[in-house]
């Protein structure tokens, strides 16, 4: 059996006596995309905070390829690895799409100035592989749509040799060929040996894009299982009622 | 540039004169209103507005609230606010008269006119300005107080820190080494100001020569060739007219004749010598540019402004915004000091009232100067622009012979309008 690439044991965070994540346990291996799912307020998003450095938890321990990892921040999530798109997917609006790219790692000249000129050259780059559409390098990205936001946020997590991806409802806004443009590039990513987790709300499209499904509700984990191995009613029923489908749990 | 302008791509829709000089439409528009402020204010005094000695003026004046301006844009831009740059200049102020006429020459018995002195004054000053900054930004940063509430407390706190510290007395005179940063009393001279003159120009052109090539070694599209020598013509332009003029100020005759006898010579018949520029205002010129530099090029600029446009992102890409907050206000605090040294080396002495209302006229100019108070938009260039059109209205108002109170009326209203007038033009192109 191969190391996990992500073991997140114990988990706990409380917010004003409200427990969030309640001692949670998930893990995630390499090629892998494991779903995220639960209600709004059943702590998914929070517990993936965690991981992302986002929150810093209340105990537990994360594992990284097997090793304890101390994540307090974005930064040291981002040692490890472990890239996030956000829901909200985190752009600051009034910057180009090469600045939003970079922020935080911007590319510099040997003066220590930042080379908007190479990070936009980069930009391009990478934006012809995942939207060969976009084409608005100087605007900044609140002049931008919905998709071709998503596709910055995209170009950040991926530019930067995730080996950790967490997609926090990645197709919420989306129009149909976009979304197919997300599942197509997790499908690539899959296939690069990168580990995802993926928070949904849409059973179907976690049935098609998932690997395995981690269903929570009130802060605790209802339990695990192997996607092909349910149906989406029972994972509805894990969802809603908190039940675990007999004999189905991996 | 042996470079053949790229082909024009009829494919492409058609714009605009100024998007194919992809200039700031917004900039443009406010220094076309200067423009035009100056030329009717000249037109109501006959023509005694645009003289070189006004305009001379009109640029020293400008300088302190300038300086400050340029840090107030950061300041803004972050989503926080500094009421308290006026008390912190008086301050500042305080400590630099008191450091030049007590401590250095009584207590360090390095008597008066030392040749370290003004240095050691100015690097005082501007500590001293940076250090309460940054006790402003760690109040904000870290205590989580508001900006607003914080610096409405060092309002009062540092204009009467200075009040204390001088008795309320008017500390003077001083180095005079120190006063020639005040504007008059310390000018490059004709032959200085054209070399700088030349040096810029060759700057500009210089930029645009690499920015050009480096947009080619990374295939993006190009600015027709047309366009690129329109923008140098007219940067150029602009700034051997504004030295020209700085030059064609004459300096007086009996002053002259004093400076003269100062080194122990006689005056040559008929001789003539114009100001140049101020060495003030080269100082702005500096931070103009140092800001900018900060602004566009740097980490800690693209920072501010990624802050400014959403904090929660900046926090999630690993900024530390609470830092970042104390960076901009102990910056804010150094150009504090900067002003106070041009402001009361101007007025040759410490007042008791120096930096009065400074807060004012500084997030006048750079709310003028198109910086939103909503944050993440702003420029360091728009913020001067803002004092010069501030700085033009009060003085050209009081040319004119526009009473007090008047004059206050409409440069409150003139700020009004100027929001009024930039929040329909970001409505209509969608800009922010």
């Amino acid at each position: 059996m191969t190391t996990p690439l992500v073991e997140m044991r114990d988990m706990h965070i409380s917010f004003g006596g409200i427990k969030a994540v309640d001692h949670v346990n998930v893990d995630l291996y390499p090629g892998e995309v494991v779903g995220v799912l639960g209600h709004n307020g059943a702590g998914k998003s929070c517990l993936m905070k965690m991981l992302s450095g986002a929150y810093k938890s209340d105990g537990g321990e994360i594992y990284v390829n097997g090793e304890l990892a101390t994540i307090h921040n974005p930064r040291d999530a981002r040692t490890y690895n472990i890239e996030t798109i956000y829901q909200t997917l985190a752009l600051a609006d009034n910057l180009d799409a090469a600045s939003n790219l970079f922020l935080g790692r911007e590319l510099t000249t040997k003066f220590g100035l930042v080379d908007d000129a190479l990070m936009e050259g980069e930009t391009r780059k990478i934006m012809k592989r995942l939207n060969p559409n976009f084409e608005r390098f100087s605007s900044p990205v609140s002049a931008l749509s919905g998709g071709q936001r998503q596709s910055v946020a995209i170009a950040r997590a991926v530019y930067f040799d995730a080996k950790i991806l967490i997609m926090d409802e990645p197709t919420a806004a989306l129009g149909v060929q976009e979304t197919q443009m997300v599942a197509d590039l997790i499908d690539e990513l899959k296939k690069q040996g990168i580990g995802i987790f993926l928070i949904d709300h849409d059973i179907h499209q976690v049935k098609m894009l998932c690997d395995r499904a981690s269903v929570m509700k009130n802060g605790k984990l209802v339990g695990t299982v192997d996607v092909d191995k349910v149906t989406e009613d029972d994972l509805l029923a894990m969802i809603i009622l908190g039940e675990n489908p007999k004999n189905k749990s991996s | 540039m042996s470079d053949a302008p790229s082909a024009p791509d009829s494919s492409q829709p058609r714009r605009s004169f100024f998007q194919i000089l992809e200039l700031d439409t917004r900039l443009l528009g406010m220094i076309g209103a200067f423009v035009l402020l100056c030329l009717v204010f000249n037109f109501l005094t006959d023509g005694r507005f645009l003289t070189p000695r006004n305009i001379f003026n009109l640029t020293i004046q400008t300088v302190s609230v300038a300086i400050m301006a340029t840090g107030m844009v950061f300041v803004i831009v972050t989503r926080n606010i500094d009421l308290s740059v006026g008390a912190l200049l008086a301050t500042c102020s305080a400590i630099m008269a008191m450091t030049q006429t007590e401590i250095i020459p009584v207590f360090f018995q390095l008597g008066l006119e030392h040749p370290a002195t003004p240095w050691i004054t100015i690097v005082v000053g501007m500590l001293a300005g940076a250090l309460i900054g940054a006790f402003n930004g760690w109040l904000i940063g870290y205590l989580t107080v508001p900006a607003f509430i914080v610096t409405l407390g060092g309002f009062l706190v540092w204009r009467n820190v200075a009040w204390y510290m001088t008795d309320g007395q008017t500390i003077g005179p001083l180095d005079s080494t120190f006063l020639k940063l005040g504007g008059i009393n310390g000018t490059m001279g004709t032959t200085w100001s054209w070399i700088l003159g030349g040096l810029a120009v060759v700057a500009i052109i210089l930029m645009q020569i690499s920015s050009r090539r480096n947009k080619i070694r990374h295939n993006f599209p190009l600015k027709p060739m047309w366009a690129e020598v329109v923008i140098g013509v007219a940067g150029t332009g602009a700034i051997l007219s504004f030295i020209g003029v700085l030059n064609a100020y004459q300096i007086p005759y009996r002053r002259l004749e004093r400076m003269f006898a100062a080194r122990g010579e006689v005056m040559p018949e008929g001789f003539t010598a114009g100001y140049g520029v101020p060495i003030s205002v080269f100082v702005l010129i500096a931070v103009t540019i140092g800001m900018t530099v900060i602004a566009k090029k740097t980490r800690f600029g693209r920072y501010i402004f990624a802050t400014g446009g959403n904090p929660q992102a900046a926090e999630l890409s690993g900024i530390n915004t609470r830092m970042l907050t104390v960076k901009v206000f102990a910056l804010m605090g150094l150009l504090c000091g900067l002003s106070a040294v041009v402001a009361s080396a101007r007025l040759t002495n410490h007042s008791n009232d120096i930096g009065t209302l400074d807060e004012l006229r500084v997030i006048a100019a750079a709310v003028i100067g198109g910086t939103a108070l909503a944050g993440g938009l702003g420029t360091i260039f728009g913020a001067i622009v803002g004092a010069l059109i501030m700085q033009s209205l009060q003085s050209g108002m009081a040319m004119v012979g526009v009473d007090a109170p008047l004059q206050n009326i409409v440069v409150g209203a003139v700020l009004v309008v100027a929001v009024l007038l930039d929040i329909q033009y970001r409505k209509r192109s969608g800009d922010g």
